[in-house]
């Protein structure tokens, strides 16, 4: 996507208007394979950032169409675990990772090239603030997209109004498509970055603490989508609200200063919590 | 501080900038009074529509249309130029290189050094190199220069907005798989008001400079047909006319700095309102 290529989009759309009505029949079919294997798993991972040692042996394996929350307090390294998984930790200085992150047969952390985008679009990831990119709202969602190559008018007007309604946007924005994505509303604009996510077709996604920064009834409504989600996507969970995790979460990790002190299935760990630690955290000694 | 204090003490500071923008308003109108009020009475069609004739320089008839012509060759190329080199540099000083990078640091400093050299160093050095070519002066190593002059003010004007790009938006851009290049599209479109800045700072400062295109592009009475031709600059068709002992000549330097004065207005105003156009999605 060069320069050349963004400004046509943007003349194009700035004339564009949404071509479809809700009557039209659509379908959307895949239109990336999906990985034969799409176990991720984490064994003996060590992750240094300028000689701080942020994560310490972590081991675990994220169980399929289940949605995992990763718990613990501020600062024990969940969000460094999460970014690891898709790579995006190579943003970071002066990291120094050891040990193995595995999806599927492919080795995440010896990825290199087209096999770390390939990664990346298989495990999506809704950030911790709503982010959408500086595009109209039909770019944003085809833009995952016409990156990995698709770019027939047609095709994406399937998969954006797809996406949208899977998110449960497309009644909200389907009169004004092209207009900028920064006029839509916090919670709009997450479950926008949801859409953007999906569009590509991950098996995975990450959510960093995604409803931290909405208000009651978005955060509501993007947990009722995690749920949803789960039928054919397996969601990896950070979050900060022992409330939210009690809701919604299948499978629990406990980490505290960069160990994984307790996983295993919700009601397991939340009402027969093996270790001391996690009891103190759970009954809120410390958070 | 008292309450009663602290509203005399914002009267008086409120005091103070108004004062700095009444004096730097005071300054400009006076240079455009100074400039229109002895340009525009002798400003006519013609001299903006013809080339000089035999005796332009000493009050014949004539216009500066080469002139005209030739600082918006020069602006319109190295301002072309500029964007292009500059904005995948700074591109690659915030997306390739991390934050506290030695390479960076050494290029930023670089850059503000670069920043801050006088057009005439510019170019004596372009006339160097064009001599060690074997080059005459032409239209292309006026634009070669006024190119370099330009750069540091793009990259630096770009650079301390790119900067400010939210980590999560490149995060975000990342993680649907693109690559480190396909995200200058988003890029371009978070600093395009940036870039419409950038663009009018350089057009004002490649347009008014005389000293870089002296040697470099020449001057000539006719229209350059090709990049190898010599090229006559407003800015110096002012200084030729007004070192003329004729008053006549003189007004006609005025009536050339008129119609300069307009042509940055016109660049600029479409400057910010083609990159407003693209900037309504910015973040």
């Amino acid at each position: 996507m060069s320069i050349a290529t963004t400004f046509s989009w943007s003349l194009r759309h700035a004339f564009a208007r949404p071509t479809w009505t809700l009557t039209e029949p659509f379908a959307v079919e895949r239109k990336f394979p999906r990985p034969s294997d799409v176990r991720l798993a984490v064994d003996n991972l060590n992750l240094y950032i300028n000689d701080a040692h942020i994560l310490k042996n972590v081991s675990v394996s994220i169980p399929q169409n289940k949605i995992t929350c990763i718990i613990g307090p501020s600062g024990c390294g969940k969000s460094t675990l999460l970014r690891t998984l898709n790579r995006l930790v190579d943003t970071n200085e002066g990291i120094k990772i050891s040990g193995n992150v595995n999806f599927g047969t492919q080795d995440i952390i010896s990825a290199k090239g087209s096999d770390i985008t390939e990664i990346r679009r298989n495990i999506g990831l809704v950030p911790q603030r709503p982010c959408p990119l500086p595009m109209s709202i039909y770019d944003n969602v085809a833009y995952g997209c016409r990156i990995h190559g698709i770019r027939k008018k047609a095709k994406l007007d399937v998969i954006v109004r797809h996406y949208l309604e899977a998110v449960g946007l497309w009644e909200e924005v389907k009169s004004r498509l092209n207009a900028p994505a920064n006029g839509l509303s916090i919670g709009q604009q997450q479950r926008l970055c949801l859409a953007r996510s999906l569009a590509v077709e991950p098996s995975y996604l990450l959510a960093d603490e995604s409803t931290s920064a909405l208000d009651p009834i978005s955060s509501k409504k993007i947990e009722e989508l995690f749920v949803k989600l789960k039928e054919n996507y397996s969601i990896v969970m950070v979050t900060h609200t022992l409330r939210q995790a009690l809701r919604i979460a299948d499978y629990v990790i406990f980490m505290y200063l960069g160990e994984v002190i307790e996983q295993g299935p919700a009601n397991e760990v939340f009402n027969n919590p093996q270790h001391s630690l996690t009891k103190n955290y759970l009954s809120g000694a410390f958070s | 501080m008292s309450v009663k204090l602290k509203f005399i003490e914002e009267k008086i500071a409120r005091g103070f900038m108004l004062l700095s923008i009444l004096i730097v308003l005071f300054f400009v109108l006076n240079v455009l009074y100074a400039v229109l009020r002895r340009g525009l009475p002798v400003l006519t069609w013609e001299m903006v529509s013809s080339l000089p004739g035999g005796g332009f320089y000493i009050g014949k008839e004539g216009g500066f249309l080469n002139a005209i012509v030739g600082s918006l060759y020069i602006v319109l190329a190295s301002t072309t130029i500029g964007l292009l080199i500059a904005i995948p540099v700074v591109f690659y000083l915030n997306t390739y290189l991390k934050k506290t990078d030695r390479f960076a640091y050494v290029a930023r400093i670089a850059y503000d050094v670069l920043f801050g050299i006088p057009s005439i160093v510019y170019g004596a050095f372009g006339f160097t190199i064009m001599i060690y070519l074997g080059l005459r002066a032409s239209l292309l190593g006026g634009i070669i220069v006024e190119s370099l002059l330009i750069i540091p003010i793009l990259i630096r004007t770009l650079d301390e907005v790119a900067k400010n790009i939210p980590q999560d938006l490149l995060d975000s851009s990342y993680s649907i798989g693109s690559t480190r290049i396909e995200t200058i599209g988003v890029v371009v479109r978070q600093i395009a008001p940036a870039i419409a800045t950038a663009t009018l700072l350089s057009i004002g400062r490649s347009i008014g400079d005389a000293a870089g295109v002296m040697f470099t592009a020449g001057f000539s009475d006719s229209i350059p047909t090709s990049l190898s031709q010599q090229a006559a600059t407003l800015p110096l068709s002012v200084f030729f006319q007004l070192s003329a002992p004729q008053l006549e000549v003189q007004d006609r330097a005025y009536a050339a700095a008129v119609v300069l004065t307009v042509i940055v207005l016109i660049l600029s105003l479409s400057g910010r309102f083609i990159m407003n156009f693209f900037s309504k999605n910015k973040i």
